[in-house]
């Protein structure tokens, strides 16, 4: 997750201190995500190893008597900031998806009703997206920039979930086709057990 | 509504019970609806969801009164609709009823706003009076400037945007809506939804034919249907806990 970079945009704006990040972060992403302190502190260590943000003064807050630790951000950093905001998010390797494992395995399983999986899948996908969709409903248009942040996350969220209530479809349909071509035999175990150590070779 | 044993029931705009249809006989029947058990509330959306030609509009049909069921019973406001002669089902579902159908029907001779008056004028008003509500309806999903004009002069979604006018003109108590955002873009769309939305949490039901779940999230209620029957529904809880809540 990009908590290293969205903390360094954050310090763009001025020193913080280690609490204040990770409430200004969660303002920023609705409290989607919410960070530890322990995780604040520790992308701090390496952005500071890397030379991206140094420890500055400490700040007496406006109650009066207690210091804090700030961080600001370096020049180094400065350039960081700018280079993530002006490249695109790249998915390297495919992001670990429960569900999709879930639905793999269970298709080469003896007798798992898999049209029941994915019923079930369905019923609980469409709840998130009417959740989704009354949280959002329930405001109206964005009066503050923090608004309009949290109104694309929950967007994004929707999204995703009515993409995984197509996606179900999609496999019911395909699931349905294998069924009536004869290919959606379960698999037995591989009596071609794998070496230790290393991964077997994909065999052509 | 009447009599002492409905007036429990009073919330309850809309009930099928074990409705079946059947087009055709001998060995071209085609089952559209194979025993439906449905119900819809005063302040209820309810979605219905299924792949083309799991029987959508023909529940919206009978349940619109448009054509009878062969089997079941169609109950709309305590009125069994079976019972009710010609006229009196004529009155009840222009008084009551809403209707968007998948193909718009406007009339073509009649500009959007003549389109928007037309139930509240067969129902008596004159169309001065029914001219106001009707302007009103268009101006909700932004068609006000475009009040003149004949349904061959506008665009797809906006011929959509009129019959939805039409449907919600006058406060009918339930409305049959049959893929109201199909040709519309994402933000028009929720234009409509908005403007179902708040007819019915202003104590209208509704009923809406949609292939898009996120339209269907909309609703309070979503039905799934498959080869004529509910097969499954989702229900919406209060708030989601995935979110905090709205930043203030
Ligand atoms: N007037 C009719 N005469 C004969 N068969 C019909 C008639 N109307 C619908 N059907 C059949 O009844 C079934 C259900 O049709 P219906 O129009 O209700 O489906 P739908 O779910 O609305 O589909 P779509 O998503 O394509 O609009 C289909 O098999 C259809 O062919
Ligand atoms: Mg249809």
């Amino acid at each position: 997750m990009s908590v290293r970079q969205s903390l360094l945009a954050i310090l763009n704006q001025g020193p913080c201190y280690g609490y204040q990040l990770r409430a200004e972060f969660d303002r920023r992403t609705g409290s989607t995500w919410p960070l530890n302190v322990g995780q604040i502190y520790n992308t701090l260590d390496r952005l500071e190893r890397d030379g991206l943000v140094q420890k500055a003064t400490a700040e007496i807050d406006s109650e009066g008597g207690e210091a804090h630790n700030t961080v600001e951000i370096t020049d180094a950093g400065r350039l960081e900031v700018a280079h993530w905001l002006d490249s695109p998010v790249v998915r390297t390797t495919a992001t670990r998806d429960e569900l999709a494992i879930k639905l793999a395995i269970a298709v080469t399983l003896p007798g798992v009703d898999i049209a029941h999986v994915i019923q079930v899948q369905r019923t609980a996908t469409f709840r998130t997206l009417q959740e989704l969709t009354r949280t959002k409903n329930a405001t109206d248009d964005p009066e503050s920039s923090e608004q309009l942040a949290w109104l694309l996350v929950v967007d994004s969220l929707i999204f995703a979930a009515e993409a995984e209530a197509r996606w179900l479809d999609h496999c019911e349909n395909r699931l349905a086709r294998a069924l009536a071509a004869g290919t959606a035999a379960p698999l037995p175990l591989s009596t071609d057990v794998p070496k230790r150590g290393r991964p077997a070779k994909a065999r052509a | 509504m009447t009599g002492p044993g409905l007036q429990i029931d009073a919330d309850l705009l809309l009930r099928l019970d074990g409705v079946s249809m059947q087009y055709g006989r001998g060995e071209t029947a085609v089952t559209a609806l194979a025993g439906v058990d449905l119900q819809v509330s005063r302040g209820e959306l309810v979605a219905v969801m299924g792949a083309s030609g799991s029987g959508k509009s023909t529940l919206l049909t009978v349940a619109g009164g448009l054509t009878p069921p062969t089997a079941g019973e169609v109950i709309v406001e305590g009125h069994w609709l079976s019972q009710l002669s010609a006229r009196e089902l004529a009155v009840l579902r222009r008084r009551s009823l809403g209707f968007v159908f998948q193909d718009f029907n406007l009339i073509p001779s009649l500009t959007a706003l003549e389109n928007v008056s037309l139930p509240l004028e067969l129902d008596g008003w004159t169309s001065k009076k029914a001219h106001r509500p009707a302007m009103d309806a268009l101006r909700v999903v932004e068609l006000g400037d475009r009040a003149q004009h004949y349904p061959a002069d506008l665009s797809g979604g906006q011929q959509q945007r009129v019959a939805i006018a039409r449907a919600v003109v006058g406060g009918r108590s339930l409305i049959l809506a049959d893929e109201p955002t199909g040709a519309l873009d994402s933000t028009t769309g929720e234009l409509v939804l908005r403007m179902l939305r708040s007819r019915v949490d202003a104590g209208a039901g509704g009923i809406l034919v949609t292939h898009d779940a996120r339209h269907a999230a909309w609703a309070d209620r979503i039905v799934f249907l498959r080869d004529g029957r509910i097969v499954d529904e989702s229900r919406a809880s209060a708030v989601s806990s995935l979110l905090g809540g709205l930043p203030r």
